[in-house]
């Protein structure tokens, strides 16, 4: 058996605490992280040109990444949006959201592709639709590889 | 008990009226009770999974085009007994009225009255105009978990699919009769494989199947989701697409979801008799060898040998 890398800190307290579920709660923590999702600040609400959709996600989920410098060196922020009637890809946003956002590019990159398939939600929501997430995991780690805008 | 079926000018134009109900009818119905016994249950079924929990009609229950109603293992349906597991843990007889609703004009709810059909669900309904009609006209509207009363029993009934359901082999010597392609027309002409904006499902050709018309699926639908008129229907199949009355007709899309909303209107408000949807669909199609493909707008022809 392959074992994946160590996910960072927040990330694997998220994939614990969906695991440590029963099948139907994933769930509902997967709705309760998609009301979390918090919206985008407006200098980026009032810019859609400066987001990219995600076309693998079912339903349109705009990301970006931004660089911001901090005391102890440079961390990446993460800003998603997508409409209310998608709750299950608001979801996924969110929780990559919460797991990744202000972590060191190196860190994110480093975050094993297979992490969405972690959380133990596939046959709850089918194959197909975790194929979205793994976009928007996808999509976040090509955007940082291929340099990031620092915010401005 | 079935529940006595709706009468109004828009439906009674159609083939089989008792097929719709509109937002007046099953708010009026809701608050005479009528789900409060088993003789109405109430189904909700989304694109989304999640979309139910964020807020139902009232007493609606859910069930998932994925999840519920597609085998996880085959590429099929469930069978008769798991359909009989998933009918009575919804409360569901099969006597119950049924009516369906969902997002994005009633497209996956098309697919969930379909499925029931392939079981033979005698009373299976559809909630013109959807979840979104519902909403926009600020009717009731709940979080509140539905208190499910199980349904004592619901019969083991193997589905039959021969009727409404086509497999590869019977579009094969289906071809020479009308086929609906409903997909987008950049699917239709083989510019992409899947739908803008939604996941690439891994089809190696793109294009369409040689002879079927282009009606995608939506224009089916009005602008508040609900089906449009019979009139407005027959131009769009019988003029644009050119079916004659009594036509054997096989309509398709990428997996069979959204054929099952042209499906309905096929069958339903037109009266096409004979009218199978393909779910193995593009999918399947753009997938298999030598099967003959058309490209381009043209409705393309058979291959002569």
């Amino acid at each position: 058996m392959t074992t994946s890398p160590a996910l960072p800190t927040a990330l694997a307290e998220i994939v614990n605490d969906f695991k440590e579920l029963e099948e139907r709660d994933r769930l509902t923590l997967l709705l309760e992280f998609s009301r979390s999702l918090p919206p985008l600040p407006e200098r980026l609400a009032n810019h859609p040109e400066l987001l990219e959709q995600v076309v693998e996600c079912q339903s349109p989920l705009f990301l970006t990444v931004e660089a911001e410098k901090t005391e102890t060196g440079e961390v990446i922020r993460l800003f998603f949006q997508a409409p209310p009637e998608a709750p299950t890809t608001r979801g996924f946003a969110s929780v990559l959201f919460e797991g990744l956002d202000g972590l060191t590019a190196e860190e994110i990159l480093a975050v094993p592709d297979d992490m969405p398939e972690q959380l133990g939600l596939t046959r709850a929501i089918s194959p197909l639709r975790m194929r979205g997430m793994s976009a928007m995991l996808g999509r976040v780690k090509r955007k940082i590889a291929g340099g990031v805008r620092p915010a401005v | 008990m079935p529940v006595a079926v709706e009468t109004n000018e828009k439906f009674a134009a159609y083939a089989h009226p008792e097929r719709l109900v509109s937002t007046e009818w099953l708010a009026a119905a809701l608050a005479d009770g009528a789900a409060s016994n088993g003789n109405l249950v109430v189904v909700e079924s989304d694109e989304d999974v999640l979309l139910y929990e964020t807020g139902h009609i009232p007493g609606a229950v859910k069930i998932d085009w994925h999840t519920d109603l597609n085998d996880d293992v085959t590429r099929d349906y469930i069978d008769g007994k798991a359909f009989a597991l998933l009918a009575a843990a919804k409360g569901i007889s099969r006597d119950t009225t049924v009516v369906v609703y969902g997002d994005k004009s009633n497209w996956w709810a098309a697919y969930a009255l379909w499925v029931f059909t392939l079981f033979g669900h005698e009373d299976v309904r559809l909630l013109d105009g959807g979840r979104d009609k519902w909403i926009a006209e600020g009717r009731e509207f709940t979080t509140d978990a539905t208190a499910v009363t199980p349904a004592a029993d619901y019969p083991v009934v193997e589905r039959d699919d021969a009727p409404i359901r086509a497999y590869k082999d019977d579009v094969l010597a289906h071809l020479g009769k009308p086929l609906i392609d409903v997909r987008s027309t950049e699917e239709y002409t083989g510019e992409r494989t899947h739908m803008p904006a939604y996941p690439q499902e891994g089809t190696l050709r793109g294009g369409h199947i040689p002879t079927a018309a282009s009606i995608p699926w939506a224009r089916a639908a009005d602008s508040d989701g609900t089906y449009r008129s019979r009139e407005e229907l027959e131009a769009l199949y019988l003029d644009e697409a050119g079916l004659v009355a009594g036509d054997e007709v096989i309509a398709y899309c990428r997996i069979g979801e959204r054929s099952s909303h042209t499906w309905f209107a096929l069958k339903y408000l037109l009266g096409f008799e004979n009218v199978r949807n393909y779910d193995g669909s593009w999918t399947e199609w753009g997938n298999a060898v030598r099967v003959p493909i058309a490209v381009g707008a043209d409705r393309g022809e058979l291959p002569t040998s």
